[in-house]
């Protein structure tokens, strides 16, 4: 990146205009520019360093033993060592680390194909059909996007402890499998009706029913968007810690967040090298998810925003 | 909703179409609708229900009227503190992450090149904000002796770490709740760049100065954008749970300070048993999110400008 590249263009344009004073005005005003840009290049780059400070101290504080911390608060360790690492693969409480991470896994693309699925069917009965109850319909699935989940959550263990489902994955999967995510089908409701009409209608005068023209043309029209509710619904259910805190009782089934709290509680101080490591390690596919599809995360959230 | 096309109403056959299409419509819904009666409506019901219970999940609740709503608020400290801490969290912490993400979008919004870079770099905080891995590093970072307290120490201020302290716990949560103004910031950006460029240049015209346009121009065209993330951001903000549980070790300490709403509906349910006394929290919540998002429905009109459409 180059902080002054668009002021050699100016330069070029400002000098082709006729200009009274041709040395001083427009040179002056370039000047400016190139100031302006400076001053807002820096400032952005200060607020990055303290916006990502945590992260980067995060990822170097996995390379110090544990005599260094509460010494060593700078970023470089002492002695870099990758005792941690090895550490933390045994694992914690008799379960090896990678089943954490396969149970975190399997939670969260189980989550994806049942959100996608059960959010892309309602968002096409929402978006492209007329019904009776349409109106009372959307209008509840708009008020449980304001619901506090809190209210549900009692009586969803009460019952999922009744037909003996708990520590299963079931009272967390099913939930994604029937669309209660509001947040999914609105988006997926907002970007369908962008969508120009004119193939479906011409589908259906061919002949087509309606779940051939959701599966032929909607859904490939909406895909951007599908992505963007898969890799929301992925870092969601990675993320998630109070469903897997209610739900998993025993070590074997839980997933990285509720594992990272047994590092946690057993070294409030003593293991710091192991609980960072272990918090890293879990945010790590998260990060790598981000850096790789930023870009469907960044614009399904501005859509989502801009047509509420 | 459409209003049917004229040409269709008079076709033969158009009930028939009716009829299938409200089928196809149902068919589609059925999974929404599994999940809409079965994990959130009937629940709800249920959970007012055991509001005015006794209940502990081994015997079968016991009615108890309105006991739990009236021991919440006359007889238990706990919860008023809950209730308090939990409300300067939203009424502090949603305001100023408004601010920073609003400076900040604005700040982006100055010049193309380069933005792009900034704004995934600013956005990642909020996928990972409310994560366990975050709350783990903002207890290291802020805890005695770590990176906060020592940098302070170096301008010779020694608050002596913010974890094990009731005044410093709340402020840092706030801290941490604004460090996750990305994603309100990306929502602004898309609304700012949506605002026509030849108003700022008009309003330049006729003399106004930069921060005129910003309140006559930036602000009006941009009220539906806040007030989406004003809405968003407050009832996200009370239902904090997975930091404030991890810093406080599930304690809702020190001193109940980070005893949010959600925590303490938490231990009271599930690590208490008392599940009748935590569906009235959450009950009191459910209120509480839905009194103020009427409170800002109603108040849309007067500050909320919807532009081409004068309802």
């Amino acid at each position: 990146m180059t902080i002054s590249s668009s002021s050699p263009n100016a330069l070029v344009q400002l000098e082709n205009q006729v200009d009274p004073d041709p040395k001083t005005a427009p040179r002056r005003r370039v000047k400016r520019k190139t100031w302006q840009t400076i001053i807002w290049f820096v400032a952005l780059l200060t607020i990055t360093a303290v916006v990502l400070y945590p992260l980067v101290w995060l990822f170097v504080s996995t390379f110090k033993p544990n005599s260094e911390f509460g010494q060593n608060q700078g970023l470089i360790p002492n002695s870099p060592t990758l005792d941690n690492y090895a550490k933390v693969m045994e694992g914690i409480a008799g379960v090896p680390m990678g089943q954490f991470f396969w149970n975190s896994f399997v939670l969260a693309a189980l989550s994806v194909v049942g959100t996608v699925i059960s959010s892309a069917l309602a968002a096409y009965a929402f978006a492209r059909l007329q019904f009776k109850g349409l109106g009372v319909l959307f209008a509840a699935m708009i008020g449980t996007l304001l619901l506090p989940f809190h209210v549900v959550i009692i009586p969803q263990y009460i019952l999922f402890n009744n037909l003996g489902l708990v520590d299963t994955f079931v009272p967390l999967l099913l939930p994604k499998f029937l669309a209660t995510e509001a947040f999914f089908v609105f988006l997926l409701v907002q970007f369908i009706r962008q969508m120009p009409r004119d193939m479906d209608e011409a589908a259906k005068i061919d002949g087509a029913g309606h779940f051939r023209v959701f599966w032929s043309i909607i859904l490939p029209l909406i895909r951007p968007a599908l992505i963007t509710c898969a890799i929301f619904s992925f870092i969601w259910a990675w993320n998630d810690f109070l469903g897997p805190l209610l739900y998993l009782t025993s070590p074997e089934n839980y997933p990285l967040p509720i594992a990272l709290r047994l590092y946690n509680d057993q070294t409030s101080s003593s293991d710091y090298g192991a609980t960072v490591t272990a918090s890293f390690v879990a945010l790590l596919p998260i990060l790598l998810f981000f850096i790789v599809f930023q870009r469907f995360l960044v614009d399904g959230v501005a859509t989502q925003g801009l047509k509420g | 909703m459409r209003k049917q096309r004229p040409e269709l109403v008079s076709r033969p056959g158009q009930r028939q179409r009716a009829r299938k299409e409200t089928a196809a419509g149902y068919a589609f819904l059925i999974p929404w609708l599994l999940g809409f009666f079965g994990l959130t409506l009937v629940p709800m019901a249920y959970s007012l229900y055991l509001s005015f219970t006794s209940y502990n999940i081994f015997s079968p609740p016991k009615w108890i009227g309105l006991d739990n709503y009236v021991r919440l608020f006359t007889a238990d400290p706990n919860f008023m503190q809950s209730a308090q801490i939990t409300l300067i969290y939203v009424l502090v912490g949603t305001p100023i992450t408004l601010l920073a993400a609003l400076g900040v979008a604005i700040l982006l919004n100055y010049r193309d090149k380069g933005a792009a870079f900034f704004r995934s770099a600013f956005y990642a905080p909020s996928l990972i904000g409310g994560s366990v891995s975050v709350a783990i590093v903002w207890r290291a970072m802020f805890n005695t002796d770590g990176p906060v307290d020592s940098g302070l120490n170096l301008f010779g201020i020694d608050l002596g770490g913010w974890i094990g302290q009731p005044g410093l716990i709340l402020p840092m949560m706030i801290l941490l709740s604004v460090w996750q103004f990305g994603a309100t910031m990306v929502i602004f950006l898309a609304g700012l760049k949506q605002v026509p460029r030849e108003l700022y240049e008009a309003a330049e015209m006729d003399g106004a100065n930069a921060w005129r346009r910003f309140r006559a121009v930036t602000i009006p065209l941009l009220s539906p954008v806040i007030f989406f993330n004003l809405l968003l951001g407050l009832i996200g903000a009370f239902q904090v749970f997975a930091s404030a549980y991890i810093i406080s070790n599930g304690t809702g300490g020190p001193a109940g300070m980070t005893n949010f709403i959600t925590v303490y509906l938490y231990k009271t349910g599930f690590a208490d048993g008392r599940m009748g006394y935590a569906a009235a929290i959450a009950w009191v919540l459910l209120v509480v999110v839905a009194i103020i998002a009427f409170i800002l429905f109603r108040t849309q009109k007067s500050w909320v400008h919807y532009s081409g459409d004068n309802r």
